[in-house]
């Protein structure tokens, strides 16, 4: 019996160290991070004049036959600056294209960012009032989707990129893409 | 700093901070007053996802803004609020909803509590049960037997109703 009292001593540490380990794990996660009901499903349709030249349309059938990330971005957001030279070193890398989602910015101030601080993007969708940006339930600059060969969103990123991000959880799944084919 | 200032100061801080303008919807046109309260009604079941501890209704946030918008045009187009609910989770996630439907990702958010005091319910009662009952058996036969004198005089005086004085 003397087994059984030390462990009915003990329950309440061992329940209390357990909450404790759930709400440390609680502290680790980052309640920014909402999970898109929108993964697995096709990309939204779409149609934006294209940043760099008004004339041109984006849609969602830029998004087919290749693997995109789709990044969202705007000049005023800081974070953007940060993952841009991630982006920058990117952009070499022949697998992918990067579509760019400019999101309630105004093209100027876009425009002039580019071509000071390099262009990473293929191509860019300019959305100054967020009427795409509903649609593709964003919430704040930068996120990034992964886009398959066949237009279904399979990811997305909440925050900038960096080498860790893209190490750890968008390289393995683009991998993953062009070996599917 | 002298006392004096830094009270001045500080009042004045809290003057400006308790002073920003609360949000209205004065953008907003509606047909009827109960419209309007619908609208109302929506947004404040809508969480504004940069915030998340504010609705759409009270967050001055440009994406609350949006959103407010969206939600405005489509009640304005004639659609549901089901179908403006449906249309926002579809994007946003049941996140966007401050009071989240019942569904198999849902059961612990809502069944959870109960549970927990289920169990501890549980505990309690095996606790309270488990408890000997207080026994006759520890008591002597002397102990017992002035037990009934102190209980026999006892009632004997409750027995006549005493007036209050």
């Amino acid at each position: 019996m003397a087994m059984s009292k030390s462990v009915r001593y003990l329950t309440p540490l061992i329940v209390f160290a357990g909450l404790v380990a759930l709400l440390v794990w609680g502290l680790g996660q980052d309640p920014r991070e909402v999970p898109s009901p929108l993964i697995g499903k096709p990309v939204p349709q779409f149609s934006l004049p294209a940043l760099e030249d008004p004339n041109r349309t984006v849609t969602e059938a830029d998004l087919k036959g290749k693997i995109s990330l789709v990044n969202v971005w705007a000049s005023w957001c800081s974070s953007c600056r940060a993952e841009h030279q991630a982006l920058m070193a990117l952009s070499e890398v022949p697998d992918f294209q990067i579509v760019g989602l400019n999101w309630k910015d105004e093209a100027q101030d876009a425009m002039r960012v580019l071509q000071l601080t390099g262009n990473p993007y293929d191509l860019n969708g300019y959305d100054p009032d967020n009427t795409v940006g509903i649609h593709w339930g964003v919430y704040g600059a930068p996120e990034t989707f992964v886009v398959d060969q066949d237009g279904i969103i399979r990811y997305k990123h909440i925050g900038p990129i960096d080498r860790e991000v893209w190490e750890k959880k968008l390289q393995p799944l683009v991998s993953e893409l062009r070996a599917r084919g | 700093m002298p006392p004096l200032l830094k009270t001045i100061l500080l009042a004045a801080l809290l003057a400006v901070a308790t002073a920003t303008p609360a949000y209205t919807l004065e953008e907003f046109q509606f047909d009827s007053p109960a419209q309007e309260q619908e609208f109302r009604d929506l947004i404040a079941k809508l969480r504004c996802l940069v915030c998340q501890n504010e609705s759409l209704a009270g967050s001055q946030a440009e994406l609350a803004q949006d959103l407010r918008n969206e939600v405005y045009r489509m009640m304005r187009a004639g659609q549901s609020e089901d179908e403006i609910l449906d249309f926002l989770v579809a994007r946003y996630g049941d996140f966007v909803l401050y009071d989240p439907p019942l569904k198999p990702s849902t059961y612990v958010l809502w069944f959870g509590p109960f549970v927990i005091i289920g169990i501890a319910a549980f505990f309690m009662l095996r606790a309270v049960l488990r408890r000997k009952p207080a026994g006759d058996d520890d008591m002597s036969e002397a102990e017992r037997e002035r037990l009934r004198t102190l209980l026999g005089a006892d009632s004997a005086a409750d027995g006549e109703p005493k007036k209050p004085t």
